[in-house]
């Protein structure tokens, strides 16, 4: 019965499938599988601006959104509804063919990348050799529609925006992909899905989880990080910065286009933390082997959700670093921890189970944390301001 | 060490998003068209003409001496003045208002005419819900939408209301207490010539 209800989209899937003309078989079965991905998780990120401005609202104490049907739950249908029916502007100095390519290549590029991750159990729309490898090629596309976007708006605070969000996320790619090496390192593999197999198993009924282990803690974290620079969500949010550069790179667009931006954001962060769950969070994995008995695609999106509260959870409460900042902290501290991690990932490997193997890998992340934390804050004295006028 | 100061600043937000379900305290905002705040006295938005007694047309203080219409900086009020007298709330006869329009989208608040007005006819309405579907007729109030009774007036500025009611009070009764002495002088002086008079002859 477990079983059923576990596989129950998989069994759904084959039944169709058998019910069609042999010729026609593949592309049934393809679009079986792509369609869900285009319905839930746009889906998805309808619920999440509800729940982001409703979790925004409450951590600044307000309501949030309350107007549009029952405690404001149809803001989303609303916002959904006046996006399509603005005008869409184009300016008239615009490059108006990467001005329309923009938007739909960040949100073709945020697609592709669902396409190898692991939802469930022998949920997967392609089991790629190199899925992680094909996630970042995919996933960089990103960079190309922000800067298309940013280019061909002819605007100073676009073409600033973009300028800003190349200089981020090429810093942030790189911690980025290091800290995701040691899972691929561990696991000798780059499929999505046998990274997830292979943190299924079971000691005293605690999942093999990498984020169990101290480089996979200090890797998610890391990863954690950068997936925020990535994705250019507070406190990395300089190439949209409201109140600087009013919204960046899309600052001229309007309508559906804009929406559509919002959307590839959206999907972008849920893809990497996707990536994320896959390579530390057990995938579709439960993490006690009592609680196996739920579905494996409710925990994926369980865990899925957690992330997505955890990146609000961080919106509400971290300003907007500097320019200067960023660079200082993707240069100085998370590429070295994150090449630290991969020596740390070495010893872990080879050094025998056991107690000492936890306390030595923990200090060999531990102590360098400590030392190029005070090494950032070198030179800096951190107080309150006094104001002389105010107050 | 790095780190600290988001652990602290997290675990805020964390208390606030807590403590916003659990204490009403918290979220301050008031839920607007169901919830109403008092407006405070001194809150003034656009003017009104104030009549006395329950007659609109009877009561309105407004004696048409077109003062407020010159003194008005955007000039947004129209005046035409009455050929006839009228009789007004103390029993003098006096001109009235034929017309009296106030264009409420070119109104900027500033209180001018409440201030020149000698006869304390026009004070600041707090109405604030103005919006109207139609731009030019919908914001042009004519005299009827403009008067209102000196009772609203209470309730809205209570105070300063009550300082206009006695001032007027004051007034009206030294004008009463000139015109009986005016006219014991008259009876005196003409009782005097009446006598002296008679004594000559």
């Amino acid at each position: 019965m477990t079983e059923t209800v576990d596989q129950i989209f998989v069994i759904f899937k084959h039944w169709i499938v058998m019910h069609v003309p042999a010729p026609w078989q593949t592309l049934v079965s393809l679009l079986v599988s792509v369609l869900p991905i285009l319905a839930v998780f746009p889906g998805l990120f309808a619920i999440t601006t509800i729940l982001e401005r409703k979790g925004l609202g409450r951590i600044q104490n307000r309501y949030g959104p309350n107007r549009v049907g029952p405690w404001g739950i149809l803001q989303p249908l609303a916002d959904g509804v006046k996006a399509l029916i603005k005008e869409d502007i184009v300016p008239r100095s615009a490059d108006k063919l990467v001005h329309f390519l923009a938007p739909l290549v960040i949100v073709m590029a945020a697609f592709l990348a669902y396409s190898v991750l692991p939802f469930g159990r022998n949920m997967v729309l392609t089991n790629l050799d190199a899925g992680v490898l094909f996630y970042f090629a995919v996933s960089s596309l990103t960079e190309l529609g922000v800067f298309m976007a940013g280019w061909s708006s002819r605007n100073k605070y676009s073409l600033l925006g973009a300028m800003r969000a190349i200089a981020q996320m090429i810093s942030y790619e790189m911690p980025l992909i290091l800290s995701a090496v040691p899972v691929l390192m561990v696991a000798g593999t780059l499929s999505t899905v046998s990274i997830v197999e292979q943190q299924t198993a079971h000691t005293a009924g605690i999942a093999h989880w990498n984020v169990f282990t101290p480089w996979g803690f200090a890797g998610f974290i890391l990863f954690m990080i950068s997936s925020l620079a990535e994705t250019n969500r507070s406190p990395f949010d300089l190439p949209e910065g409201e109140s600087e550069i009013i919204a960046g790179y899309y600052i001229e667009y309007s309508g559906f286009k804009f929406a559509l931006f919002f959307l590839g954001e959206y999907l972008g962060m849920f893809a990497i933390s996707g990536l994320a769950i896959t390579l530390f969070l057990g995938g579709w994995s439960a993490p006690f082997a009592f609680l196996s008995w739920i579905p494996s695609y409710v925990w994926f999106f369980a865990k899925l959700l957690m992330m997505i509260m955890g990146f609000i959870w961080i919106r509400g409460t971290m300003p907007r670093l500097r320019m200067d900042q960023l660079m200082n902290f993707a240069w100085k501290f998370m590429l070295p921890m994150a090449l630290l991690n991969l020596v740390n990932t070495g010893l872990w490997r080879f050094l025998p189970t056991g107690i000492t193997r936890w306390i030595v890998c923990s200090l060999v992340v531990g102590i360098p944390y400590v030392l190029l934390g005070r090494g950032l804050m070198h030179g800096k004295k951190l107080e309150n301001r006094v104001y002389s006028f105010a107050e | 060490m790095l780190g600290e100061g988001i652990i602290k600043g997290l675990s805020e937000t964390a208390r606030n998003f807590l403590g916003s379900f659990v204490s009403k305290e918290r979220l301050t905002t008031v839920q607007f068209p169901e919830e109403r705040l008092p407006r405070a006295e001194s809150s003034r938005n656009f003017p009104f003409l104030v009549f006395d007694g329950d007659d609109w047309q009877q009561g309105l203080r407004c004696v048409s001496c077109q003062i407020c219409e010159k003194e008005c900086p955007p000039q947004c009020i129209h005046i035409v003045k009455s050929k006839d007298k009228k009789m007004d709330a103390a029993g003098k006869p006096q001109f009235y208002p034929e017309v009296f329009d106030i264009d409420v989208s070119v109104c900027m608040s500033c209180q001018i005419c409440v201030e020149v007005c000698p006869f304390d006819a026009i004070k600041m309405d707090n109405e604030f819900e103005l919006s109207t579907e139609d731009r030019f007729g919908g914001l042009l109030f004519n005299k009827q939408q403009l008067a209102k009774s000196n009772t609203y007036y209470h309730q809205i500025h209570p105070l300063e209301a009550a300082q206009v009611d006695a001032a007027l009070a004051e007034e009206r009764a030294k004008a009463e207490a000139k015109a009986k002495a005016a006219a014991e002088a008259k009876a005196k002086a003409a009782a005097t010539a009446a006598s002296g008079g008679a004594a000559e002859k």
